[in-house]
């Protein structure tokens, strides 16, 4: 179903671009950013002159104004900035901030750049409390000292395993395996990618016989830390009709941009609930964008750990309701499945430097739109989805359709 | 409650009695102790921090509701690599009361391998000393032990 350029109403990607994932000690997250929306805006060929908004996330430097930052590396022309944070779905926010303006009609070009500098940072964890020489109770739980591995675990493999876990609670077929190929399957897809920060295959019993971070998540089913930067021009459908052939060509339709947080639900209020706000924004998602889940082509989504990868293919509703351990037994995300998921790598592979994952997925739906995705290519893309969630939470989904001219 | 005798002991403290304090408010120590969550007196949702208003329907009155001590795994995972000073590997979980409150926790007094936990696996509240500070006041935290 392939989107016409010619309806002014609808939002387009003119032009994208991400660096390479991995780790950058000579660079600065400046430099990385920067970088990126240079490279997305001579993609677009178009230049910061162009832009009537800027939208910028890197979750670590929020207080940093990472927009400005840019502004001063590759051009300050006083347009609005809005500097955004979102945990994982920061990049997906400042993309939803463009979309928001030019669709509002205040812009009819704008710029949304993400960009994490995280190094080899380690495990994520929750804010370890200071060790003190006298229990006073502190903090909305009058806590005495710090209750991390004693009352359960904040250390992020930790959480997502036992989100994974609440579904093999409730669903058959689902275990260590199914989590363990979720992981078998990015790796091998990374292989293909030129930019992902690892592009080494592993057998399922590698991936499986790997140090234990938080059972069932082994070292190779979780993200690595890293650095990259990730950016995309938007631009009004009524200013792109003024705009080349090429352009007009090669400019993907954002079909639906949705943003959700947290619904109350019980279990929601001790362990994230990852599931009910996904389900919400996908269901908004394909209502707005009158796409189906079988329409999509290709699938982007927040594997930030193995076990969170399959609890995704059920509230995108990939596979049956309950379905997703048979749906990966079966072969339905892998290469050559139904739907492809993560064909970049995805956050296990690709990496995860946070800010710039919620572009960097879009950057890689549209380029398998635009059929520009090289070895990695999935012939014949016209439609795909991506997907990020951060924690607290909030989740954010783009549909992006291929032009029709 | 048993109160065990100071490990360290100041000329500032020597004479005051050493007590026990729950790691966390909502842990309630004594003969029986158990779970205290704030409970919206229209709705029931429970809350172990404090709440404005109640995040499912907005009400805005509370009471303290005493939590079932029994429960059944929900999710598990078996921490490996903790956070610095953790010791590891322990069980980290999220059980479901049996008057349906969610909880996190660690599972204690269970081997920490997925041979011995189990989804669905019948636990009760227990507590356990986990340090004391210099003036010989010791910190309990709760856990769940297979029932």
């Amino acid at each position: 179903m392939p989107a016409d350029p010619n309806n002014g109403d609808d939002v387009w990607v003119l032009g994208t671009h991400m660096t390479k994932f991995g780790r950058y000690p000579d660079k600065d997250w400046v430099d990385l950013a920067s970088e990126s929306a240079m490279e997305a805006m001579a993609d677009g060929k178009v230049t910061i002159h162009d832009m009537e908004i800027l939208a910028a996330g890197s979750l670590f430097n929020a207080s940093a104004g990472p927009g400005q930052r840019i502004q001063k590396q590759i051009g300050q022309t006083g347009i609005p900035v809005y500097n955004v944070a979102n945990a994982c779905a920061t990049g997906a926010t400042a993309i939803r901030t463009v979309y928001m303006a030019i669709k509002a009609g205040e812009a009819e070009m704008g710029l949304a750049v993400g960009v994490e500098q995280m190094g080899k940072m380690g495990m994520l964890t929750g804010a370890t409390k200071k060790e003190s020489k006298t229990y006073e109770p502190s903090g909305r739980f009058g806590a005495v000292t710090g209750v991390d591995g004693y009352l359960g675990t904040d250390g992020m493999p930790g959480v997502f395993a036992q989100a994974g876990m609440e579904y093999a609670n409730d669903h058959d077929g689902v275990g260590f395996e199914q989590f363990a190929k979720v992981a078998y399957k990015n790796h091998k897809n990374s292989a293909l990618n030129p930019l992902a920060q690892y592009r080494k295959e592993f057998s399922l019993e590698e991936v499986m016989g790997a140090p234990v971070m938080s059972y069932p998540n082994t070292l190779l089913m979780c993200c690595p830390t890293g650095d990259g930067a990730a950016s995309v021009v938007l631009v009004s459908g009524e200013r792109l009709k003024s705009m080349s052939k090429r352009a007009q060509k090669r400019a993907v339709k954002i079909s639906a941009s949705v943003l959700t947080s947290d619904p109350w639900t019980e279990s929601g209020q001790v362990l994230p609930d990852v599931n009910t706000l996904t389900r919400n924004a996908a269901e908004q998602a394909y209502e707005k964008s009158g796409v189906d889940p079988s329409d999509l082509d290709l699938v982007e989504l927040h594997d930030c750990f193995a076990t969170a990868e399959l609890l995704h293919y059920d509230n995108l509703g990939l596979c049956e309701r309950g379905g997703a351990g048979d749906w990966i037994d079966s072969g339905g995300p892998f290469r050559d499945g139904d739907t492809p998921v993560n064909v970049s790598g995805g956050l296990i592979s690709k990496g995860h430097p946070i800010g710039a994952t919620g572009v960097a997925n879009v950057y890689e739906v549209t380029t398998h739109l635009r059929g520009e995705a090289g070895d990695r290519q999935v012939k014949g893309a016209t439609v795909g989805l991506t997907h990020v969630i951060g924690l607290g939470s909030s989740c954010g989904i783009h549909i992006l359709e291929k032009a029709a001219v | 409650m048993t109160k065990k005798p100071a490990r360290k002991t100041t000329a500032k403290t020597a004479s005051v009695p050493t007590e026990q304090v729950p790691l966390v408010d909502y842990l309630r120590l004594g003969a029986r102790p158990y779970l205290r969550a704030h409970e919206c007196t229209k709705c029931g949702a429970r809350y172990f921090d404090r709440r404005n208003a109640c995040a499912k329907c907005g009400k805005t009155e509370f009471k303290n509701a005493r939590v079932k001590n029994a429960a059944r795994v929900k999710a598990f995972t078996i921490v490996h690599r903790a956070a610095p000073g953790v010791p590891a590997p322990y069980v980290s979980a999220i059980v479901t009361t049996e008057d349906g409150t969610t909880v996190r926790s660690n599972i204690v007094n269970c081997e920490p391998s997925p041979d011995t936990v189990r989804l669905g696996m019948k636990v009760k509240l227990t507590t356990y000393p986990i340090g004391t500070d210099d003036n010989g006041c010791e910190a309990v935290a709760y856990g769940y032990q297979p029932a």
